[in-house]
């Protein structure tokens, strides 16, 4: 009997000792992680493949297209998000026809995690916008949007934050100065606040206070200027800390690949954007060790 | 013998103990290792024709399209010949066509909101993104001359700055479409004589000008309706305009004629 209990409680201390070297392999391996971000920006509607005849895009684009490739990347890395920098509306008479239902409907579809508001995505109205919000099983993300004076008040997020693999993803969302780009009757009381400054705010907290591995911009403010006083991804870049990759929009600029650009603190952070009409899809890869592996050299960035 | 099984008790106890400790601390030191960003890539992926459609995405899409496609194809009205804005030089068919129809479609709902009368159009020659080819005209037709979501605006203006408008017409190297105007030019590009809606041009009154949203905001270089007096949305998409007056008529006949003369 007594013997009985003690083969039983070695044994359970011996599965015990088993479970710790375990964890400990299982530990060693997961320090290894490795996230893919897709992103598309400015598809204006476009769910169609370009027709043979098209001048410009001849029988590129294509939603149902899109679908397969960002299936076949999530095959190949289950820890995959894909978003949305906004222009979302306007373009085909898909969105003439029905509003954005279909678009939005397909983003749900394709499993996008998160899209930021574009300035064609007021073509509608808030009323119009906000119509669609039930079709959007993604997150809205836009931080200086202030909305509180609209019926859109409570349908967007200033930012999300996304736990994959044991990685802190937080990322927020901008938008571009609405006065003289969309008709006021079309964004109400909607307040467009300063980007460079809530963008700070928002890296910060998600940084310090969420401890966020990686911080991720949403925007729709445009990628470059020549007048350099208005807001843009890249002047973005300059101003921020902790944003490790801005996904921009509005400009539809097509890069041969994504931009690196210092930040505030000198330190290469990358901006991309995937030009329009869904004709390109981005693709980013971040790639984690344990900390004591971490070289002096800092982030390798190869693109 | 009762001591010999205390004593085995309380080592197990021990050994459990021990266990769950380093257990415990390994779990630990699992959750307190901290993973840093290492590496980043980053590339663009044409999607194109070595991509398959996904097949279930595809036949969600297909009733909109074939819905969208039998509304744009049905014929609303037929073009017994190509309309285009590069057969004249002063104005053009398709222009023509357009300020007419945006005079015909919009008066009556600016009437019944303001009790004012439409005066004249005028348009851009720039706005027409397409020729409309002889024969059936459908809803597409007005998608690709009028792909923008402009609408129409009508705007009140002084007599002096409709003698803007009326330089700024003359002097544009384009033809930008009017209607509602009868203009005679010297050939020094001088107004000879300007008549509105059939009347003599009266410079101590105001007019009122339907137009594009977007020449209103500053588009094409229109200044003069910065001094716009009144500004009137009739909440009216150029393209909707169009759809209906195709609707209504049959044939959608244009001509280049004599609006604007040049001696």
């Amino acid at each position: 009997m007594e013997r009985r209990k003690f083969i039983k409680t070695s044994t359970a201390a011996s599965a015990l000792v088993g479970i710790g070297a375990l964890s400990l392999n299982a530990c060693k391996l997961s320090s290894k992680k490795h996230l893919t971000i897709l992103h598309t920006n400015d598809v204006h509607s476009h769910i169609d493949i370009f027709p043979k005849s098209h001048s410009q895009y001849a029988n590129l684009g294509g939603l149902a297209r899109r679908a397969t490739l960002v299936e076949q990347i999530r095959q190949e890395n289950k820890n995959t998000l894909l978003f949305d920098a906004g222009d979302i509306f306007q373009g085909t008479p898909y969105f003439n026809f029905y509003g954005g239902e279909l678009e939005f409907k397909l983003m749900s579809k394709l499993k996008y995690d998160a899209a930021t508001i574009g300035n064609h995505d007021f073509d509608n109205g808030l009323e119009g916008l906000l119509a669609q919000m039930p079709h959007a099983t993604f997150k809205m993300l836009s931080a200086n949007y202030d909305f509180s004076n609209t019926i859109m008040d409570g349908h967007t997020k200033p930012y999300h934050i996304y736990e994959i693999d044991n990685i802190k993803i937080g990322v927020y969302g901008m938008g571009v100065h609405l006065d003289g780009l969309v008709t006021k009757k079309l964004y109400k009381e909607t307040q467009y606040l300063n980007p460079y400054e809530i963008a700070q705010d928002m890296e910060r907290k998600l940084k310090n206070e969420y401890h966020c591995d990686l911080v991720i911009c949403l925007s729709h403010l445009g990628y470059d200027y020549k007048n350099k006083k208005r807001p843009s991804d890249l002047g973005l870049a300059t101003k921020t800390e902790y944003t490790d990759l801005i996904i921009g929009g509005h400009t539809h600029t097509f890069l041969d690949k994504p931009t690196v650009i210092k930040n505030k603190l000198g330190k290469d952070i990358l901006v991309n954007q995937a030009g329009c009409y869904g004709l390109n899809l981005g693709r980013i890869d971040f790639y984690f060790d344990s900390a004591k592996n971490a070289s002096a050299s800092g982030v390798s960035i190869a693109v | 013998m009762h001591f010999e099984y205390e004593d085995k008790e309380s080592l197990l106890f021990k050994i459990k103990q021990i266990v769950v400790f380093i257990t415990i601390c390994l779990l630990t030191s699992c959750v307190q290792e901290k993973t840093t960003l290492k590496s980043v890539t980053g590339t663009e992926i044409s999607i194109d024709s070595s991509l398959s459609k996904n097949i279930e995405i595809d036949s969600f899409i297909q009733p909109y399209f074939n819905r969208i496609n039998s509304i744009l194809d049905s014929t609303l009205a037929y073009a017994p010949k190509t309309l285009t804005k590069s057969d004249g030089s002063l104005n053009t068919s398709i222009g023509n066509l357009m300020a007419d129809m945006i005079l015909e479609q919009s008066n009556p709902i600016f009437k019944s909101r303001t009790g004012h009368d439409v005066d004249f159009v005028l348009f851009n020659h720039g706005g027409m993104r397409s020729i409309i080819s002889k024969g059936n005209i459908s809803a597409r037709t007005a998608f690709e001359v009028m792909p923008f979501e402009n609408s129409i605006s009508i705007v009140e203006l002084s007599g002096k700055s409709i003698i803007e408008l009326v330089n700024f017409v003359i002097k544009n190297s384009n033809p930008h479409p009017v209607s509602g105007i009868q203009l005679t030019i010297h050939r020094n590009n001088h107004i000879k004589e300007l008549k509105i809606q059939g009347k003599p041009f009266d410079a101590n009154r105001n007019y009122f000008i339907a137009t594009s949203s977007y020449l209103v905001t500053g588009g094409d270089n229109m200044v003069f309706f910065k001094n716009a007096i009144t500004v009137t949305d009739i909440d009216y998409s150029i393209r909707n305009a169009m759809i209906d007056y195709f609707n209504k008529k049959d044939t959608i006949y244009a001509e280049v004629d004599n609006r604007i003369l040049k001696l």
